[in-house]
């Protein structure tokens, strides 16, 4: 288990005094001028070194996303932009360092902002999170006031400036280019690419998206070094992670762990196990709403990270992690997640617009069984052809329930269209 | 879901002064000829002084920040958030019904809302002062279920503890936001597993609890004289703006 002192988010229940002062007790804001100083290239290479990958679903390296961006400027500034609009179904994690640990991020947008050239920053906080809002702003505010932000901010000779922009409840927003757009002034649906944000984002001008959690452990990884965080998690799965957890767990929680811990260490030392014991477990969606959810028996080994998690195909996503014991209808648990994406697509592409809706009402019929076991396979099939087909991942992201629930699943859909059709379960299930 | 603007529309719009400094001040966070880009927060403070966004809101705000109307009509009916018909003059609850919250239990309390308020959602309770709707992923999901109502967020909810804060807001009261069971924030309920160290130090109420509890407006209207929105970066450097530096400093106030 990790130890208190390899934890980065220390005041993540903000249980201790959430202030300025607070912060720099904990070892936060400690030399941040020194590590600017430090230059442009060396930050980059420590962030190469961490092997972090992106908190925010897609775990792309970090430091690498950062190298993307211009070295020298063509006339046009550079923006950072932290994507805090936190919706994907099951994560929690951004909450709690935005409202309890907010100068982690404010401290990592400053370091990060200087190393992609930067002298403005966006946080983009999804609209729903208004205490959130007012907490991270109370943080920025006292920044401004103790010269941590602004002109040479925190004396480290760079200029730079932090704003708090918000949303008004649309998930695509969490998506960069329609994070972009929002942000914008306009509606959220995303942009074709290339151009990617490096080159042309936020208002033209190279642009980097990363996630809250993403920015907020960079100063302390820079203070640490890389090979400290790189010791937590397998290779390539480096690091320390915030894991939320949702669902039938005896105590559900949101807390930091080393990545690659497995799913049974997670949940036993964390969450009080899970409710009514293993046996007990049915399914469990890994890593937010749109990774295909996994067998429950196939779940006390798992290694919780990138990899493992993708072999066994599913993901790690945003390390949200949902549990369902026996007692849930997993049938209709996705054919929720299915209304969730009809809901939130954005109405761009055809595949997304019209296929969500398609999915959502065959898994509407799925979920009282009034279908024909046919037709398991042929929203399988849809689900194929919006897969891949659209301008976003959002569409990908409403097939990957749906074919998670139909592999690990199947024989629960089929016993229910035929204890529908039959007034009686089939003699298998019946045992 | 069909998005339209409500039958019956007010016949004007106006920000109060306060609200009117906040809105400009906002618009100061970004580069000069980027004022459409704080349409939504704009917007949203309309929506927290009249409790909804009526037609004249949205076209004051279109020519607040030079858009053409239809752009903004655009990003008010794309957004959810935006409520464009008339909401309970007290509260406006959102149950939060995504599968983290449906598994522990988001349908009961969605039953409580059909029996004490309206049977259908965005249909006002008989004395107009409630109305709900089922809303998705609010992102408290190691809280579930909960619900937002108006700033806050009540989570750790059980159906007969909700039922009892509708009644309280009937009751013009406004019950206490954060976990309804005792938990202080998102730690596991059953005790500290890290982070017990630094107890010195120690808060009474987690950071959203305590910021409603000091402001007292959980479900209240807000007319921009309780916080002005600061504007350090105006004074202390210049803007990095995309075309020139020879702009010339904005007129309008800070709100301070």
């Amino acid at each position: 288990m990790l130890k208190d002192e390899d934890r980065i988010f220390t005041n993540l229940y903000g249980m201790h005094d959430r202030t300025l002062n607070g912060a720099k007790a904990r070892g936060h804001w400690d030399g941040t001028a020194k590590l600017i100083k430090r230059g442009r290239d060396w930050i980059i290479d420590q962030m190469k070194a961490s092997g972090l990958r992106g908190r925010g679903g897609a775990g792309f390296p970090t430091g690498l996303k950062w190298s993307f961006m211009p070295k020298e400027s063509d006339g046009r500034p550079a923006y950072l932009v932290v994507n805090a609009d936190e919706s994907e179904p099951g994560t929690c994690k951004d909450r709690e360092i935005m409202r309890h640990d907010p100068h982690t991020l404010i401290e990592g947008c400053l370091i990060a902002g200087f190393a992609m050239n930067a002298h403005a920053c966006y946080i983009y906080i999804r609209g729903e999170y208004i205490r959130e809002r007012e907490a991270l702003q109370a943080a920025i505010d006292e920044a401004y006031d103790s010269g941590l932000l602004g002109g040479n901010a925190a004396k480290s000779g760079w200029d730079f400036n932090l704003y708090l922009h918000h949303g008004a409840g649309a998930y695509i927003c969490g998506e960069e280019t329609a994070l972009l757009e929002s942000l914008e002034g306009r509606k959220g649906m995303p942009r074709m690419k290339p151009p990617f944000p490096a080159g042309a984002g936020l208002y033209g001008c190279p642009t980097t998206v990363n996630n809250v959690e993403s920015i907020a452990v960079v100063p302390t990884i820079l203070r640490r070094g890389p090979e400290w965080f790189s010791s937590f998690g397998r290779p390539n799965n480096a690091g320390t992670k915030i894991f939320a957890i949702s669902g039938h767990v005896n105590a559900p929680c949101v807390v930091e762990e080393a990545m690659s811990i497995t799913f049974e260490e997670l949940i036993e030392k964390h969450c009080g196990g899970i409710r009514g014991g293993w046996s007990n477990l049915k399914a469990v969606i890994p890593g937010g709403a749109s990774v295909p959810c996994m067998r429950g028996e196939h779940m006390r080994e798992a290694i919780m990270d990138f990899d493992y998690l993708r072999e066994k195909r599913s993901g790690l996503g945003t390390a949200a992690v949902i549990v369902m014991d026996q007692s849930t209808d997993i049938i209709k648990a996705i054919w929720r997640l299915s209304k969730f994406y009809k809901h939130e697509s954005c109405g761009q592409c055809t595949p997304c617009r019209e296929g969500t809706g398609w999915m959502m009402r065959v898994m509407e019929r799925l979920v009282s069984g009034a279908a024909e076991v046919e037709e398991i396979d042929m929203l399988l099939d849809v689900t194929k052809q919006v897969e891949g087909h659209t301008i976003c991942a959002l569409g990908d992201a409403a097939a990957w329930p749906i074919q998670g629930l139909i592999r690990n699943f199947r024989d629960e859909i089929e016993d229910r269209i035929r204890l529908k059709r039959a007034g009686r379960p089939s003699p298998l299930a019946a045992e | 879901m069909l998005r339209r603007l409500h039958h019956d529309q007010p016949e004007s719009f106006a920000f109060t002064p306060a609200n009117q400094a906040w809105a400009e001040a906002q618009i100061t966070k970004y580069p000069e000829d980027r004022a459409a880009s704080a349409i939504i927060p704009i917007l949203w403070r309309a929506q927290e002084q009249d409790g909804w966004l009526s037609r004249p809101a949205i076209e004051y705000v279109a020519n607040m920040l030079g858009m053409a109307y239809i752009r903004a009509l655009e990003v008010a009916s794309f957004y959810f958030m935006f409520q464009l018909a008339p909401v309970g003059n007290v509260a406006h609850i959102q149950v939060c019904g995504t599968t983290s919250c449906m598994i522990c239990g988001a349908e009961d309390l969605i039953s409580v809302c059909r029996e004490k308020i309206s049977h259908k959602p965005h249909q006002l309770s008989e004395d107009g002062s409630l109305s709900w709707e089922e809303v998705e992923c609010l992102g408290a999901c190691s809280n579930a279920p909960m619900v937002q109502i108006g700033k806050d967020y009540y989570e750790d909810l059980s159906a007969r503890r909700f039922g009892e804060i509708i009644d309280e807001l009937g009751l013009g009261k406004t019950p206490v936001p954060g976990p309804q069971s005792g938990r202080f924030a998102s730690e596991p309920a059953t005790g500290l597993t890290s982070l017990e160290g630094y107890i010195s130090d120690r808060v009474e109420k987690n950071a959203s609890v305590q910021l409603a509890i000091s402001h007292c407006d959980t479900v209240r209207r807000i007319d921009g004289t309780e916080f002005p929105l600061l504007t350090p970066w105006r004074s202390k450097v210049k803007k990095p703006l995309p075309k020139t530096k020879h702009d010339s400093p904005r007129k309008s106030k800070t709100a301070k």
